[in-house]
């Protein structure tokens, strides 16, 4: 067994070493696909970023009765944070929201006169709520309009915001759904290409398949080398592609964060630099591997 | 050893407006161990076919192949690996490896067999000397000549002393001189007590050779004599 698996090796490395241009197509298909599968995460990444930023901006304000005490808006706080469907509570006094206003309007004097002749803070306090999900922003808003709340809350002003939410949501769903689609059509072409590529350098092969089976070798000793090509060919594959994707995306991070703020390329190919490797590896090798066994088993029937 | 009983093979029984090819007709013949046996014919007389049914590559439409009183074509395909390397076959078109040296073409049949490294140094260098080939050991063979090319897979057949080597054409691309040497080494190895089985059409070889001849014609056995000449 042990003796049978080094001679299969040494017979893969012996090919993989003397079919050069074969073997230079083959790495350069594979180095293509990876790049591809690649690029596919690492975009993926990139819109969960967009998306999220997008969704960021969206949430609900509850507007609380003027005379309402803070330790009760805190209770209320406390309690909304505890609902699983709630992703954040920010409170804004109403403090705060009167410096947010002048803050923002300080240059409009006409606004600044009329907050002037008012004489007091007209503002009230607010809880600007963040959902999980857009779907759950109903449950939220249904459990504030409860009649216990009634004393409470002023006015929720989900009821104006809910088209653009809606909206927001739906593009940033379809945006995930049409990446998706996308990625595995891109895939499925890819795995042709490789199973292609590999298959015309097998067929080129098959009279040499035909000589090993007259002379009595088994299918895996046939089978064999071709699979170990297709590891080696995989993995120097997937190590170029790494240095590939680690090289753009070093030079690429600076001028894609100046593009869009806080999008950070390198930190998040540093970050998931393991699972990088992983689909490199897996998807090169995995490749190289079930291609050759697709490519080779035609020849092995007889 | 080898019994063939009433074997018929035809390619394409049924084919759309034409006629079936019958390659072999109601073929019945023994062939004992360490015999040395010449099967003549014209081109299409049926003797690859004879040879292809032999090595399993084919199966009868009728009849029985049978090995050391084992049907060959009721052999599972997962053992069939281990039924070829009971046999060493020659081709016309020499079918060596070609990405793999003379000596690893030989080596390959030992590795396949299992052989241990030991076995394999002592036993392919001495093969190579036998069929003349040892300064040619690590050339490939699109740098050998024709007649070097049939001996590397006469090294390659012979390396682990099969109980029968097939021979199909061995020297149809050979000229007198190197025809002459294979016929030679093919006489030598029958001497060891292998059992040869020769298709050939050349009429001086067989002539030469005083051993049996099976004469073939459209597909059946119009002659099998001991000591036969080339008639047809």
């Amino acid at each position: 067994m042990w003796i049978e698996l080094k001679r299969i090796y040494k017979m893969g490395w012996q090919s993989f070493s003397r079919d050069g241009g074969t073997v230079i197509a083959n790495i350069f298909i594979l180095v293509l696909t990876i790049c591809l599968i690649t690029s596919i995460f690492l975009l993926r990444g990139v819109s969960q970023f967009i998306i999220s930023k997008i969704e960021e901006k969206v949430d609900v304000s509850v507007y609380l009765k003027e005379e309402i005490p803070e330790p009760e808006i805190l209770n209320l706080k406390e309690e909304l944070s505890q609902m699983t469907e709630v992703k954040s509570v920010k409170y804004v006094s109403k403090e705060e929201a009167l410096e947010e206003f002048i803050k923002r309007h300080k240059d409009d004097p006409v606004l600044m006169k009329s907050l002037e002749e008012i004489g007091t803070n007209p503002f009230l306090a607010s809880l600007n709520i963040q959902a999980a999900a857009s779907a759950q922003y109903e449950t939220i808003v249904a459990f504030l309009t409860e009649p216990d709340f009634e004393n409470l809350i002023e006015k929720v002003d989900y009821y104006q915001r809910k088209p653009v939410i809606d909206r927001i949501f739906s593009i940033t769903n379809s945006m995930e759904n049409v990446g998706f689609l996308l990625s595995i059509f891109l895939i499925l072409v890819s795995f042709l290409i490789v199973l292609n590529t590999i298959r015309l350098a097998i067929y080129n092969l098959r009279e040499e398949i035909e000589i090993q089976r007259l002379v009595g070798a088994s299918n895996w000793f046939i089978r064999g080398p071709f699979l170990v090509q297709g590891i080696i060919a995989g993995f120097i594959a997937a190590i170029i592609s790494l240095f590939i994707f680690t090289l753009s995306c070093w030079i690429l991070s600076p001028k894609i964060e100046f593009l869009f703020s806080d999008l950070n390329i390198w930190k998040y190919f540093t970050q998931n630099i393991f699972i990088v490797i992983l689909i490199q590896l897996a998807t090169g090798i995995g490749l190289g591997v079930i291609s050759s066994t697709i490519a080779i088993k035609k020849y092995l029937e007889v | 050893m080898i019994i063939f009983k009433n074997v018929t093979k035809i390619y394409s029984p049924n084919p759309p407006g034409g006629a079936p090819i019958i390659a072999l007709e109601d073929v019945s013949f023994e062939i004992q161990e360490k015999e040395f046996i010449s099967l003549v014919g014209k081109s299409g007389a049926g003797k690859t076919s004879l040879l292809k049914l032999l090595l399993a590559q084919e199966k009868p439409t009728r009849g029985q192949v049978l090995f050391d009183g084992q049907d060959i074509h009721k052999i599972k395909p997962e053992k069939l690996p281990e039924f070829r390397r009971r046999m060493g076959a020659i081709f016309q078109d020499y079918k060596l490896l070609p990405s793999k040296t003379t000596y690893e073409n030989t080596v390959y049949v030992m590795e396949v067999l299992g052989k241990s490294d030991e076995e394999i140094l002592r036993d392919v260098p001495k093969v190579l000397e036998i069929v003349g080939l040892s300064h040619r050991s690590h050339n490939l063979p699109a740098e050998l000549s024709a007649g070097e090319r049939q001996r590397a897979a006469i090294a390659r057949a012979l390396i682990h002393r099969p109980k029968v080597i097939l021979a199909d054409e061995p020297t149809g691309n050979l000229d007198p001189y190197n025809t002459s040497e294979i016929i030679r080494l093919l006489l030598k190895i029958n001497e060891f007590g292998t059992t040869i089985v020769l298709a050939t059409h050349n009429k001086e070889i067989v002539n030469s050779l005083g051993k049996r001849v099976i004469t073939l014609e459209k597909g059946r056995i119009v002659r099998d004599e001991n000591r036969g000449r080339f008639i047809l």
